[in-house]
């Protein structure tokens, strides 16, 4: 078991891991305290050597993205939290702020202090009302415990942090659709460059991380690049939460140093389902390219995946038997895309709805051989001609199946229907009503 | 219904949180919905005369998210997740039985204006499917037949506690001011975390 590696996850077996009295009682708030005795521009250069780099699934490095923001240029800067958890399969951001939303607002005390913002805010999903309640709390909390506010700690740091409660947009998530969103907006991505470094909130330097990606940084301000250097590989650095879901014995959270694979954790957690063996399964939520039982040992580290023709995404394994259709799988996803769709690019907002149109045909058992390559060429027309990394997230379930599994679309086409009984699939079919 | 000067006062304080006011659309929608129950013209009015916007700019903002909504829904709104993990695990089933035991479809609410169902998309609890929420509180691990008794329980005013969430379950109007940013003091109620968050920590103390 030595494999894992809990950090974020250290405390959360204590019943008052989200107090700001458990989360002290840990040694929480003391890298704040180290941190504001630092310059900033040192900080940026420890986030920077620490290799760590974004956990909301692009793996842009953290210290970089500080390190954009213009110095010296007397404008107000922001730094936001992208807590819009909503990519399918994921789960790791709402567990960590239920459990500890204090290390959260410490890394967003450390990380505003280091690119020189004075206003601070936290978009979380707004389907999530116990977690929005955690770290409101901790918010308020943090105010009185003279952590947030004016003079922060005596030490003539200012920061103002906020709560701002999404409504149900998947396409938020999306950093600059999220600011719009913060703006006042219809949630809808802009045209790069101009990057939120340079003009991002009320179009000033702004810089947007994951939740994840923040609260990693108290642990390393406290123990330093060399410690976080020693856990993953090359160019993935530190630890990181892996979600594991779907059937599996045992579904849940698991940290550990990137570079573990599939294989790994499944032996650590107790296995695909029992009397079943796995068929196809994400790497990294919805949006990243499926991979199938020949991907066990791919190292799950930013490199690894993307050398074997996916992504490491947000690190949510879902993991499906054979019991499960991968036509009927990525039908329910393209529904997803088609639905969260902002429909401000013309090619994902037809494109989607063609492809669902297609699918369900497909997925009746009607429809042709030929419909299989007007779903590819579908996807050729959606990926990359849009604003957003939305449409490219529609084709992968797409591609990625019909690359793996192009025969179980064909057996659909010639039983005249879908060859599977849901049934089968389900928890109930094994385990009986809990 | 007209809104009450104490409540304008409130919307008010909302807006104060924001450098621009323009920031405040959204949780000055929540605090509609968690007075009147959804948005109603009137809100849609108030908030624009407060952020000196066009109700028309206001209402285009409010029909872009699936959270605010247009008509009434139920005192305990029942979303059911049918994304793929959720729906193969039996996320489809739940739905389709919970339509059928309460007669009423996606988007309905039934006669008494006590449930409203709608399915929802994956709200990041994957560890937990099938996953169903109500007033966007979590129940974690459901069946078919522990969410007809939730909803049935719902409509005879005691529903079941979530999962993971405060001890009571809260209505639509009270949890919507949560969502406002108005803290109900109920944050130290419930669970720290539940079992699968847990389990690879307890794995490497041994425990599990």
């Amino acid at each position: 078991m030595s494999k894992l590696t809990p950090v974020l996850s250290a405390h959360w077996d204590e019943a008052d891991s989200f107090t700001i009295a458990g989360y002290k009682r840990n040694g929480g708030y003391s890298a704040v305290a180290k941190a504001l005795a630092m310059a900033p521009d040192e900080l940026i250069q420890l986030v920077k050597d620490s290799g760590l780099r974004g956990r909301g699934g692009a793996g842009f490095p953290t210290g970089s993205k500080w390190g954009f923001i213009p110095q010296g240029d007397n404008k107000e800067h922001y730094f936001v939290v992208n807590a819009d958890e909503s990519e399918p399969g994921t789960c790791k951001d709402t567990p960590l702020m239920m459990a500890n939303p204090h290390v959260l607002i410490e890394g967003v005390i450390i990380g505003s202090y280091a690119i020189r913002a004075n206003y601070a805010f936290i978009y979380i999903r707004g389907e999530v009302t116990h977690v929005v309640r955690r770290v409101q709390q901790a918010i308020e909390d943090a105010y009185a415990a003279g952590l947030l506010g004016k003079n922060i700690l005596g030490k003539g740091f200012d920061l103002e942090l906020v709560l701002h409660v999404g409504a149900g947009a998947y396409i938020c998530g999306e950093e600059t659709a999220l600011l719009d969103s913060l703006e006042g907006f219809r949630g809808q991505p802009r045209l790069r460059p101009p990057f939120p470094a340079i003009a991002g909130l009320y179009a000033k330097p702004t810089v947007v991380n994951n939740v994840e990606s923040v609260a990693s940084v108290p642990a390393i301000v406290n123990n330093g690049v060399a410690w976080f250097n020693a856990m993953g590989t090359e160019k993935s650095k530190g630890f990181t939460l892996y979600s594991l879901s779907g059937h599996v014995n045992n579904p849940g959270q698991f940290e550990a140093p990137l570079g573990i694979t599939l294989r790994e954790l499944l032996e650590i957690s107790g296995g695909v389902r029992s009397g079943h063996k796995l068929k196809f399964w994400t790497p990294g939520g919805s949006s990243t390219p499926i991979f199938t039982d020949a991907h066990l040992d791919v190292p799950l580290d930013y490199e690894g995946v993307s050398a074997a023709g996916s992504m490491l995404g947000t690190k949510a394994l879902q993991i499906f038997d054979e019991t499960t259709c991968v036509v009927r799988a990525v039908l329910r996803w393209t529904e997803f895309y088609k639905h969260e769709s902002c429909g401000k690019c013309t090619p994902c907002r037809e494109g989607t709805w063609w492809l669902v149109q297609v699918l369900k045909d497909l997925e009746a058992g009607k429809g042709t051989e030929a419909d299989l390559d007007k779903l590819l060429d579908l996807c050729d027309n959606i990926m990359g001609r849009s604003f957003c990394a939305l449409a490219d997230g529609a084709a992968s379930p797409i591609i990625s199946s019909l690359k793996y599994f192009r025969q179980e679309y064909l057996d659909h086409l010639s039983a005249g229907r879908c060859p599977f009984d849901p049934i089968a699939s389900t928890l109930f079919a094994t385990a009986g009503a809990k | 219904m007209a809104f009450k000067p104490e409540q304008i006062s409130i919307m008010d304080s909302i807006i104060a949180r924001y450098p621009r006011k323009r920031s405040a659309i959204m949780p000055l929608l929540h605090y509609v919905q968690s007075i009147d129950g959804y948005v109603t013209n009137e809100g849609i009015e108030l908030i624009g005369e407060k952020l000196e916007l066009a109700t028309a700019e206001v209402t285009a903002v409010s029909t872009f998210y699936t959270q605010y909504k247009s008509k009434p829904v139920g005192e305990y709104h029942v979303g059911i997740c049918t994304n793929t993990l959720c729906a193969v695990m039996g996320g489809d089933m739940i739905f389709d039985a919970v339509k059928e035991h309460l007669g009423i479809e996606n988007d309905g609410v039934t006669n008494d204006g006590k449930v409203s169902v709608e399915h929802i998309e994956c709200n990041a609890a994957c560890d937990y499917a099938p996953v169903v929420m109500v007033n966007w509180e979590f129940y974690d691990n459901q069946t078919v037949q522990s969410v007809k008794d939730l909803v049935d329980g719902a409509r005879n005013g005691n529903p079941p506690a979530p999962t993971r969430g405060p001890k009571t379950l809260r209505t639509w109007k009270q949890n919507s001011a949560v969502l406002a940013g108005i803290s109900d003091g109920l944050a130290n109620e419930g669970l720290q975390a539940g079992e699968p968050t847990l389990l690879g920590l307890k794995k490497v103390k041994g425990g599990a």
